[in-house]
């Protein structure tokens, strides 16, 4: 089995008597579509904020491409190739979504410390940012001040911005909440759409996106793994289903 | 001066930095609200309570009467047509406001009574000296630092022991868990901005002999208060109390034996102090 | 127009930003008796302009900013006093430096915090400056300051008239105008762009990758070093220096004028200290009193209902 992009070794952080992470030794495969699910406050956005440097775990370590993380705050590993989405967006509302994006872009770029060049001039960063745009079909949009637009099309801008990034590994927290299921299918498109080199790991409870999209399923319960395995398995493992499915697959 | 008349002295002051600067330091910790304008509603009270004792020669007690309850029910008022609407606004856009808010008192109390200090004229039995056994100390002082322990144990008991005091320490820790299990948060804000600001008025009243009483005392102990405040942790009653005494005891010292220096050494005990813990020395971090 | 191409032009020239340059010089001309006020007035627009930088664009919120206003005013005042060091452009290049190296120093150690906690910090640093050059006063001059300092002519040519302030005018323009371009350069380059990105949303900054941080401390310095130049312009000009440089009252003024013209908007600071200016001159001599209570009342009215300042309420959002 190859070596995966990104794991984690006996990962635990506690919050004074709280425990919210026990022991978890997770791996994200390269390329993967994996999947995060579990009940409510079982940990999965924790989880991410350990992955992504939010959060500084209590002990164990967090590992992109055998290299150890654990050190390092939120912004150099994006620099290292981690990037991730919000659960609530989290996106400069009072400028355009061109803006918005070319902000990312800068920063990869490792223009955001210019002071002499007018960001205008940066022709290699608009033009990115364009194509990126393009790509998760938001031109039409590009000029508009984020904060005008529909929640959905807000949250495909929180998605551009994570791939200006051009991460290896992508974190996505709950990409379609907070969407209609009429728009959702937005949502769905951008994400069959991602590159396949990326990994990425989606936390979701749209259990008709996990299933569609999903090459690999992790369940989380109360802070540690619960189950892992392909869809399949997680669909007919029983333990699952009693404590988190509930009766919505038997239907 | 020996050591207890200098503790006495600085606990007198520190009392009268406490009392003012308490309600101060629930307020911000209850609502997140910046109000720099806060020493104004103590320099209105101190105003009210002067006034009332020498044109309608109300008696002293009367007097810190009508103060409190003048100032409280005027910031009842802004509080509700003004500060409320605030309440979600930028940090910037309630420090603006809350400056306005301070020129506009001083700028009125100027045009209403003129900008000469105002001394507070003493009761006969707060006059001279009290003999307090190992020392012989102004009576005044005594008063002031015997009003501030009641302040602070009323308060403790206040907050401890009543319902009201446990839904504003809830409120303080966590505003959206409070809500949501039922405390009605506006009306909580109200309440103890009101008792607050009354405080205020009285330590502004109480203390005119020793803080001094003119337009300019909001502008002037505006750092102090905010230092008390700071580096007590906000919404700690215990913290404000210690942090005053701290304060006033250091600043009382400083006066008399390093004149030149004293406020500089507080100033960058502070700047040391909050660096070092940015919650103050009881707060609670990351609130 | 596509967004691109917007954003491609935005730091293009526009004809009207001409105008406030045209209006200044031509106030040499029409307005030759009251070139002293002038001199105030351009002075206070570098002061609120480097706050702006500070403020409008990194969103960091302090009424400390006289504390390098002072810092540039003293250095230009003590080298002039007591190291002789009489020639005004290099005594601006020294206030911008030792200003600039301050902010350096309690920006990295300030920035650690925010809200609250910071805005109560860079109040004591400037308290604490100000405690400073009242205690020193062998070298500030204490409480009475620095009056009667003697500059050496600009370029060895134009000499500061203490009278009609010919020079002074010309020279702070000059200086403003320097001050601006490099403000507007800093706004509109990739760093700027940051800046404003750190002010929306910080949480986002951190998620992309930029050192918010050295971004902050960065912009800080460069922030103190403006104010200080603001500083030293008015040690010279005013030929002398005293501890108003450095207090509350100062503080509290650039950040009213900043916000009467509209924050992060460049222009705010010559609209919002011109309108200032203006009034008080005209209303503020007769009745102080009534003056800071409609200050007070305007400041209340701005918080509740026009906070972007005049040009908030002229201009587009941004």
């Amino acid at each position: 089995m190859s070596a995966p992009i990104l794991e984690t070794r006996g990962l635990c952080k506690s919050f004074g008597a709280l425990q919210v992470a026990r022991e978890i030794d997770f791996r994200l495969e390269r390329g993967a579509r994996h999947a995060l699910i579990g009940p409510n406050g079982a940990g999965k956005t924790t989880l991410v904020n350990l992955l992504t440097g939010v959060l500084r775990p209590s002990e164990g370590s967090v590992l992109l491409e055998g290299e150890d993380l654990t050190r390092l705050p939120q912004a150099k590993r994006v620099k290292r190739g981690i990037a991730r989405t919000f659960q609530i967006n989290q996106l400069f509302r009072g400028l355009s979504v061109l803006e918005n994006v070319c902000i990312a872009v800068a920063e990869r770029l490792g223009a955001g410390g210019s002071m002499l060049r007018p960001a205008g001039r940066r022709a290699d960063v608009i033009d990115e940012a364009v194509r990126l745009l393009g790509t998760l079909r938001l031109e039409a949009d590009a000029g508009r001040r984020v904060g005008e637009l529909p929640y959905g099309r807000q949250r495909l801008v929180e998605i551009a911005i994570a791939l200006g990034l051009k991460p290896r590994v992508l974190l996505l927290d709950e990409p379609a909440a907070g969407i209609p299921s009429a728009e959702s299918h937005i949502i769905l498109d951008a994400i069959a759409g991602l590159p396949q080199e990326i990994a990425v790991l989606i936390i979701e409870h749209d259990m008709d996106l996990v299933f569609r999209f999903a090459g690999r399923i992790t369940v989380m319960v109360s802070g540690a793994i619960f189950a892992e395995g392909s869809p399949e398995e997680i669909a007919a493992n029983r333990d699952v289903r009693t404590v988190y499915l509930g009766s919505a697959l038997d239907a | 001066m020996d050591l207890i008349g200098i503790l006495l002295g600085g606990f007198a002051a520190g009392m009268v930095l406490f009392i003012v600067s308490v309600g101060l330091s629930v307020t911000m910790g209850l609502m997140g609200f910046v109000n720099l304008a806060h020493g104004g509603f103590a320099m209105l009270g101190g105003y009210a309570i002067v006034l009332a004792m020498k044109h309608w020669g109300l008696p002293f007690f009367g007097a810190l009467a009508v103060g409190f309850a003048a100032v409280a029910a005027l910031s009842v008022l802004l509080e509700r047509l003004l500060y409320a609407r605030l309440y979600r606004a930028t940090e910037l856009d309630q420090v603006l406001f809350t400056i306005g808010l301070v020129f506009v008192m001083i700028a009125a109390v100027t045009l209403a009574v003129g900008p000469e200090t105002q001394t507070l004229v003493l009761p006969q039995w707060l006059r001279g000296q009290t003999d307090l056994g190992i020392i012989k100390y102004r009576t005044y002082s005594v008063a002031v630092i015997v009003a501030g322990t009641a302040l602070v144990l009323a308060l403790w008991l206040g907050f401890e022991r009543t319902r009201y005091g446990a839904r504003i320490r809830a409120a303080v820790d966590n505003r959206r868990m409070a809500q949501s299990l039922g405390v009605d948060v506006g009306r909580l804000f109200t309440a103890t901005f009101a008792l607050g600001s009354g405080l205020a008025a009285v330590g502004g009243g109480l203390g005119a002999e020793i803080l001094g009483l003119d337009p300019q005392y909001p502008l002037r102990y505006l750092v102090y208060f905010l230092i008390v405040v700071a580096v007590g942790g906000l919404g700690r009653v215990s913290g404000v109390f210690c942090a005053a005494l701290l304060i006033g005891v250091l600043d009382f010292v400083f006066k008399i034996h390093f004149p030149k220096g004293g406020t500089l050494f507080i100033y960058a005990l502070t700047l040391a102090l909050l660096l070092w813990r940015p919650q103050g020395l009881f707060g609670r971090r990351g609130a | 127009m596509t967004a691109a191409r917007r954003l491609a032009e935005r730091h293009h020239l526009r004809w009207w930003e001409a105008l406030p340059w045209l209006a200044a010089a031509g106030a040499f001309f029409a307005f030759p008796n009251y070139l002293a006020f002038g001199t105030q007035l351009v002075i206070t627009i570098l002061f609120a302009l480097s706050l702006d930088l500070v403020l409008g664009y990194a969103g960091i919120i302090t009424l400390g900013h006289a504390a390098f206003f002072g810092a540039g005013a003293y250095t230009v005042g003590m080298l002039a006093q007591h190291a002789g060091w009489t020639e005004p452009l290099s005594g601006l290049l020294a206030a911008a430096a030792v200003a600039g190296a301050i902010g350096l120093a309690s920006g990295f150690v300030l920035l650690r915090t925010h809200g609250l906690t910071l805005l109560m910090l860079t109040l004591c640093t400037m308290a604490l400056l100000e405690e400073g050059a009242n205690m020193a006063s062998a070298l500030t001059g204490g409480f009475d300051g620095m009056p009667g300092l003697q500059f050496a002519p600009l370029l060895g040519v134009f000499a500061f008239d203490p009278l009609y302030f010919r020079s002074q005018y010309v020279y702070s323009l000059v200086v403003l105008f320097a001050c601006f371009a490099l403000v507007r350069m800093l706004v509109h380059s990739s760093f700027g762009q940051s800046l404003t990105g750190i002010r929306e949303n910080v949480l986002r900054m951190h998620a992309v990758g930029a050192p918010v941080r050295a971004r902050l401390v960065l912009a800080y310095a460069i922030s103190a070093a403006l104010a200080g130049v603001a500083g030293a312009l008015f040690t010279q000009a005013n030929a002398f220096v005293n501890l108003a440089a450095l207090g509350l009252d100062r503080a509290a003024g650039v950040l009213i004028v900043l916000i009467l013209g509209g924050y992060g908007r460049l222009y705010g600071a010559f609209v919002g200290a011109t309108v200032y200016f203006v009034l008080e001159h005209a209303l503020a001599k007769a009745y102080p009193t009534a003056w800071q209570l409609g200050v007070g009342l305007v400041l209340i009215g701005v918080a509740l209902f026009a906070r972007n300042g005049i040009l908030g309420l002229i201009q587009k959002p941004q």
